[in-house]
């Protein structure tokens, strides 16, 4: 029976295509928004959130904006280390530098730190070696480079020990880094080289340490609050003498800005998809007034209600999940299309969205579908049959 | 003739229709009774009331006074789902306009009630195959109403009565818009039915018709007369 029900609904949305696919076009309109916007934010932060952790969550960036007469040097950073929460400091003083190697030249950053600096950044050797401490205490002129910056200025040829430029100044370089894809360096794709700490700080005429990173040893917030207390005791209690960023937190400030978005967006999608339902209300009484002789025809050679109200409920459903088939395809093309447009995301449709449209969909179908195939099924025989549309 | 049970009982059963304000006296009092295995004719001329009375007996209509019992039992006891049961598995009801379905073809018109017993695809093909060649239609098997004559759409209606082997079969002149030929090929197909033991109740005008019948009653104005 309900294969004959489903053949009957089958039939009758066949038999009026255009009609069908008018009906079915607000279902696929709502589908099509729900899952491209909920499958493009997810892919986005996807993205953005591979990128934050792969910087290192526990990472905190510290900032000295007004030394109060009494500058942070670098036996003060290891103070710092001895709170226990603290597991490492290393200074980033940074300029900007043109660096070179033979005719090659690029524009890139220098970032004059310590041994430190490394693991705290979560960068990894290719190979030599990073900075040492001895670099550092003899103001050595050694520098890593990134692996762009390798790239770039030896072209694939062997890279340590060979000599390069830093504004004019003759380096030797004794590691290049791995490819590293964390935020920062994607966001501003720049080329970087470190020093040490002290030869940054004379290139640039800064002595002191104005920015730092610290990595903590358990929770960073905890960290974090650590950190802030040794500053303020240092600057003179005075909050606004230094800022610090904790990537746990910028990270999970954005989780909550993208759930929320997720939210919103799904939201508009689901009234998108209710408009559709209504949609589908509104064509299925149409023509359940239009076929109301055929009902009184079906009831007057023994359908009961329950077979026409099935007769019905199936085909608004048949048209609410065929527009949900047709808006994931036309979604899976919309997010094909986008991808290799963006590029470097790929978006595409996880399997939970994918449900959710589905059942989503059912449900509009059901509900919608519910009343006028009632009042499809509740016709009285006889004044179905004499009705002359 | 020694009267078996009776299987449609009306009693003063009246129907009127109220149009504009006015009162159409459609059936008026009246009484009947077709016992298993009759077979009536119901002779009265235009607007007399015959598709009022036929539809009530056809359980499509419900009277507005007097007692309709069928079967042994009054109609108002039957719930609207065994009314369509009834209306499937015992009542054949040729409807005066055919009431086909457009949409269909002349096959699936006659498999629809068969859909509606849960026959299965096999028993329903060779059912419907049967109907057809009954009537004489097994070329026009697949053509949809619009693209047959009155008469082929009539003898579709037939078949369709026929094919679910009802206990009862209704017609409501059901050769109306046949020529003599195969008003008498569908008036054979009748007489089998009833020897094969099912009650017909067949409304004519014509008198000829009637007169193949065992019992003719006579409609006038809404009111009921036995001839005989
Ligand atoms: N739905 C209706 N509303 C109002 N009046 C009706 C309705 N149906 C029938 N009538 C009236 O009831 C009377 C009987 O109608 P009915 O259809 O039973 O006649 P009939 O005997 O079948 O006629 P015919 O031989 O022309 O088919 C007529 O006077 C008709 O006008
Ligand atoms: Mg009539």
């Amino acid at each position: 029976m309900l294969l004959q029900s489903i053949k009957m609904a089958w039939e009758s949305v066949r038999s009026n295509k255009m009609r069908s696919f008018l009906t079915m076009l607000g279902i696929i309109i709502g589908v099509m928004a729900l899952v491209v916007m909920v499958s493009l934010v997810n892919g986005a932060t996807g993205a953005v959130t591979d990128r934050i952790s792969s910087l290192g969550s526990d990472l905190l960036s510290v900032s000295v904006t007004d030394d109060k007469g009494v500058p942070l040097r670098l036996e003060d950073l290891d103070q710092l280390t001895e709170d226990e929460t603290i597991a490492a400091v290393a200074p980033s003083g940074s300029m900007y530098a043109n660096v070179k190697h033979g005719y090659t030249e690029v524009f890139a950053s220098v970032t004059g730190t310590t041994a430190s600096y490394f693991p705290i950044e979560g960068l990894n050797l290719d190979e030599g070696r990073t900075l040492k401490t001895v670099d550092v205490e003899n103001a050595a002129y050694v520098a890593v480079l990134s692996a762009n910056a390798a790239e770039k200025l030896f072209s694939g040829d062997n890279a340590i020990g060979e000599k390069i430029t830093i504004n004019g100044r003759a380096f030797t370089v004794v590691g290049t880094l791995e490819e590293n894809d964390s935020l920062m360096s994607s966001m501003f794709a720049s080329y970087a080289v470190y020093v040490p700490f002290t030869v940054e700080s004379r290139m640039a005429g800064q002595p002191y340490i104005s920015s730092f990173v610290a990595s903590a040893v358990g929770d960073t917030d905890v960290a974090e609050k650590a950190l802030a207390e040794l500053l303020r005791a240092r600057f003179s209690r005075d909050d606004d003498a230094y800022s610090i960023i904790n990537m746990s937190s910028i990270a999970s400030a954005l989780d909550e800005v993208t759930g929320t978005l997720s939210l919103l967006l799904g939201g508009i999608a689901a009234i998108s998809l209710l408009v559709g339902g209504i949609g589908i209300m509104n064509i299925m009484l149409v023509s359940v007034t239009e076929r109301t002789k055929e009902i009184g025809i079906r009831k007057a050679i023994g359908a009961g209600r329950g077979t026409i109200l099935m007769q019905f409920l199936i085909e608004a459903l048949m048209l609410s999940l065929f527009g949900c088939i047709f808006g994931l395809l036309v979604s899976a093309l919309i997010l094909a299309i986008i991808s290799s447009i963006a590029g470097s995301i790929t978006f595409s449709m996880s399997l939970d969205v994918v449900l959710l449209a589905v059942g989503f969909s059912s449900a509009i179908g059901l509900i919608f579908g519910l009343y006028p195939a009632n009042q499809a099924a509740k016709k009285h025989p006889i004044d179905a049959l004499r009705y002359e549309g | 003739m020694a009267r078996q049970k009776p299987i449609i009982i009306l009693r003063d059963v009246s129907r009127v229709y109220h149009v504009g304000g006015e009162e159409v006296r459609a059936l008026d009092h009246a009484s009947m009774t077709v016992y298993e295995g009759d077979f009536v004719a119901i002779i009265g001329p235009s607007g007399s009331g015959k598709s009022t009375l036929m539809n009530i007996v056809g359980c499509l209509d419900t009277a507005d006074s007097g007692t309709y019992i069928l079967d042994g039992q009054e109609i108002e006891r039957y719930s609207e789902s065994e009314l369509a049961r009834i209306r499937n598995r015992k009542i054949g009801f040729v409807f005066q306009n055919f009431n086909l379905l457009s949409r269909l073809t002349a096959e699936a018109n006659v498999e629809l009630p068969l859909i509606y017993q849960h026959l299965g695809y096999a028993e329903r093909k060779r059912r419907v195959e049967a109907a057809l060649e009954r009537v004489g239609l097994t070329d026009r098997a697949m053509h949809k109403p619009t693209e047959l004559s009155g008469g082929q759409q009539q003898r579709v209606a037939v078949a369709r009565a026929l094919a679910t082997n009802p206990s009862i079969l209704l017609a409501d002149e059901p050769t109306g818009n046949l020529d003599s030929k195969t008003g008498q090929d569908i008036m054979e197909l009748f007489r089998n039915l009833h020897e094969g033991g099912a009650t017909i109740v067949l409304i004519t005008h014509n008198e000829e018709i009637a007169a193949q019948a065992k019992r003719r009653i006579r409609i006038m104005d809404g009111h009921v007369t036995e001839v005989d």
